[in-house]
């Protein structure tokens, strides 16, 4: 075992990050919970459904604190988050990219303003109820590990961490199944056992992201074009909307010439363009990222790694084939053994080494062996 | 309890909330540490029960009887609840049937407010002004701000100093030219965050003179001022809180003078039909065994409670040399101190407090948890950082010099460290909300 730290466990109100908490405080470690307020008008509505942000998540958070003995406060990240996050999402949607607004929380908030302050007060380590392994190495690095769950696995949108802020995290339940941790949730007597996991964008409970895009952004016009013909098929009434690979709620009412589905396969947001095409045009060969952050191991030119795109993608075999720069503004390119559909700018790319992440980047471009330019 | 409903995994809602681990809530009453802090400071949060309104509220909880009612155990606790408010009609120098009992002091303020608005614009709907003091408790500024927004109110904010005194020559001018307008006045007593002490018979005289109603949040102030049974009369309305002053939380009082407020809530018709509901006898009598000891003991309390604040005052001095006392320039109550800590963050140097075992405020915090940053310290026209590095601490009637040794030992470590944190916090703060 690990010596006794002194770990801020962040509560969301949900099951996992609650049996997190409760495993550090089995572990030895002086606990504090900390559950952050992300909004400065919290919902007062008593959702059950939800898994963050609510006054009921905070109470539920609050009284997870109480079973566990340990000493619970709120933080309150609105403006953090407001700022770092919400800001970003929009403006990522504007630029036409679609971003991963839960990866820009756990890098800039969770495992950042968190993490500083925690340590700031005292302390040396954030722990959450993400499902995700680290591996402490002989030499004393830490590398993170696909979680034993494959439904679960979190480990994608941790792949934003870097080792520095690693080394301050912990993930006491990625070596189990969720069915394990609510089991033991509710031997722990904790009220929160049953309580539904949540999926959505915690910001956008309704799920209705072009929605909430729109009255963020307002209507900002264009039109709808055919890939392979030219032809205008419609108009929307903006193109934060539409995302590459989309295929429901298009807007389009002309039918397809060949009756097969279009996709969205490009979203110009200059000419406020939307692209629609067949599915073939969606096919990714080799995908480039910036903002590249190693978590463990750098990553090294010419190995075969695992790339994934999406939180719960599955993982296809890729050969790194370039690392330019460094720092912040490194940036790094993959080749993939089979093509991938429907991969958008801003999405985070992740390798992995078998099952040990190796880090992530943004992804700002991507080519395709039957298209002839990146886009 | 049925076990099988808690293991059925998935989307199901938790088990009925008052059980817990197959135990009824009665079996697990006693939660697993006992609080005690080695030293509290937060009395103008709530202060300690005193043992004689633990008596009189178990002496009478034991007994049935419901004071409305017409037999024999309802005369009986009817006259319990009578005896209680002429004990407290006495304490306070007014009359028994101006004294009408409430579920504390934000319900006592919140009838007062809307009670006497609706009053006023019910005789005359011109009158649909308000005049407020900024540095109100939530209890009044929060009722103000729903009559604006959903009544047709508007209000007009009196100009308060840097000490948080309100300009009275402003007040005088104002309503010079617009009593007619006016529904009420709403200035307190002392102040909950900065405990100073506004010349409220001042307050009420300008009030008397232009014929205007006058509401006074004396939550802070009835266990101190102004002294055994000689109450102001000034005020049209009086808002008392008992477990201020060493009564259960869940009783108060609104005292009234020559006017009927309306009622927010409908129902029985108790409290001469200013506030439905049934009376809460045993919480009655304990409000006023409190108040009894309080008054009793004010004088003496006063004068050792100066005491400890000077104690405490310099033992923040000696522990943070830089440390600003809020109110420097104005009488204030003997109990609260209001300090702001240069380079900390409040919330941070709570918490750090708090591991400490010192118990102590930063004013009021939202529904969630949040510590709100003071709208008081902002109307005082303390910058940003002087009211987001401010604690409130609160002495009580059983306070004592261990509880400043407590505060003095932890505070150095504690300000040290929530500094080093402000100097790495790269991000900007939330803002204050500034009132009006």
């Amino acid at each position: 075992m690990t010596a006794p730290m002194r770990v801020i466990a962040a509560m969301s109100g949900g099951v996992d990050s609650a049996v997190a908490a409760a495993r550090a405080v089995d572990a030895g470690h002086d606990v504090v919970g900390v559950h952050l307020a992300l909004s400065k008008n919290p919902q007062t509505g008593r959702d059950e459904g939800r898994g963050c942000c609510t006054l009921s998540d905070a109470r539920d958070a609050r009284r997870s604190a109480d079973i566990l003995g340990i000493p619970f406060y709120v933080w309150d990240m609105a403006d953090e988050f407001s700022e770092e996050v919400l800001d970003d999402f929009v403006a990522e949607y504007q630029a036409g990219r679609t971003p991963n607004p839960c990866m820009r929380c756990n890098e800039k908030i969770k495992f950042a303003a968190v993490l500083d302050r925690a340590i700031a007060l005292g302390f040396d380590a954030v722990c959450t109820g993400h499902y995700a392994q680290v591996v402490e190495e002989a030499t004393g690095e830490r590398q993170m590990f696909r979680a034993v769950d494959p439904d679960k696995d979190q480990s994608y949108v941790l792949g934003v961490l870097t080792e520095g802020q690693l080394a301050h995290s912990m993930f006491p339940l990625g070596d189990s199944l969720k069915s394990q941790v609510r089991q033991e949730a509710q031997e722990r007597g904790l009220l929160v056992a049953n309580k539904p996991d949540s999926y959505d964008i915690c910001f956008i409970p309704d799920g209705d992201t072009a929605g909430w895009l729109q009255n963020r952004i307002g209507s900002a016009p264009g039109d709808i074009v055919d890939a392979e013909t030219g032809e205008t098929l419609g108009q929307h009434e903006g193109a934060y909307a539409y995302t590459i690979g989309q295929r429901r709620g298009l807007g389009v009412k002309v039918a397809p010439r060949d009756g097969k589905p279009r996709y969205v396969v490009g979203v110009d947001p200059q000419s406020r363009t939307v692209t629609l095409g067949p599915p073939t045009l969606l096919n990714v060969d080799s995908i480039s990222a910036t903002n590249v952050r190693w978590t463990g191991r750098a990553g090294t030119v010419a190995n075969s790694y695992f790339a994934q795109v999406r939180a719960h993608g599955d993982p296809v075999q890729a050969v790194l084939t370039a690392i330019e720069g460094d720092g912040d503004d490194a940036a790094m390119t993959v080749e993939l053994a089979e093509p991938i559909r429907g991969v958008a700018p801003g999405q985070s790319l992740v390798i992995y080494d078998g099952q040990r992440v190796v880090g992530s980047g943004t992804i700002s471009s991507t080519g395709s062996l039957s298209r002839a330019s990146p886009r | 309890m049925d076990m099988k409903r808690c293991e059925v995994s998935g989307n199901r809602h938790p088990a009925p909330l008052h059980m817990f681990g197959g135990l009824a809530y009665a079996s697990r009453v006693n939660p697993s540490q006992p609080m005690s802090a080695d030293a509290y400071l937060d009395h103008a949060a709530t202060t300690p029960i005193r043992p004689a309104a633990l008596a009189a509220w178990a002496q009478n909880a034991e007994q049935v009887g419901n004071p409305s009612s017409l037999h024999n155990a309802g005369r009986a606790s009817r006259r319990v609840v009578e005896e209680a408010r002429e004990a407290i009609a006495a304490n306070l120098g007014v009359r028994p049937n101006d004294v009408v009992f409430t579920s504390g002091g934000t319900e006592a303020d919140n009838i007062a407010i809307k009670g006497l608005y609706w009053r006023a614009i019910a005789e005359n709907p011109g009158t649909s002004t308000l005049v407020v003091s900024p540095t109100e408790h939530h209890a009044v500024l929060d009722a103000v701000t729903w009559l604006v927004d959903n009544q047709g109110a508007s209000v007009a904010w009196i100009p308060v100093d840097s000490q948080g005194l309100l300009d009275l020559g402003w007040l005088s001018d104002y309503l010079a030219v617009n009593a007619k307008d006016v529904a009420l006045v709403a200035a307190m007593w002392a102040n909950n965050e900065t405990g100073v002490i506004s010349p409220i018979d001042t307050v009420a005289e300008l009030c008397a003179e232009y014929g205007v109603a006058l509401h006074c949040d004396a939550v802070q102030s009835a266990a101190w001022l102004p002294g055994p049974g000689s109450w102001l009369r000034g005020p049209s309305a009086i808002a008392i809180s008992g477990h201020k002053f060493g009564a259960p939380v869940g009783i108060g009082a609104l005292v009234l003078n020559g006017v009927t407020p309306q009622p927010l809530t409908h129902g029985g018709g108790q409290e001469i039909d200013i506030r439905s509901g049934t009376v809460a006898t045993a919480l009655i009598a304990a409000m006023a065994a409190a108040l009894d000891e309080a008054v009793r003991d004010q004088a003496a309390d006063v004068a050792r409670l100066s005491g400890l604040t000077r104690e405490l005052t310099a033992a923040l001095l000696t522990a943070v040399p830089d440390v600003v006392i809020n109110i420097s320039d104005a009488q204030r109550l003997p109990t609260i101190t209001s300090a702001s800590f240069p380079g900390c963050k409040a919330d941070s140097l709570l918490m750090l407090l708090d591991a400490a075992n010192v118990a102590c405020s930063a004013g009021s915090a939202c529904t969630s948890g949040v510590p709100r940053p003071s709208h008081v310290l902002a109307a005082m026209g303390l910058s940003n950082d002087r009211a987001t590095s401010s604690l409130r601490f609160s002495l009580g009637w059983d306070s004592s010099s261990a509880d400043i040794d407590a505060l003095a030992s932890a505070l150095p470590a504690a300000v040290a460290r929530s500094r080093q944190a402000t100097s790495r916090a790269t991000l900007p703060r939330s803002k204050v909300r500034v009132r009006p």
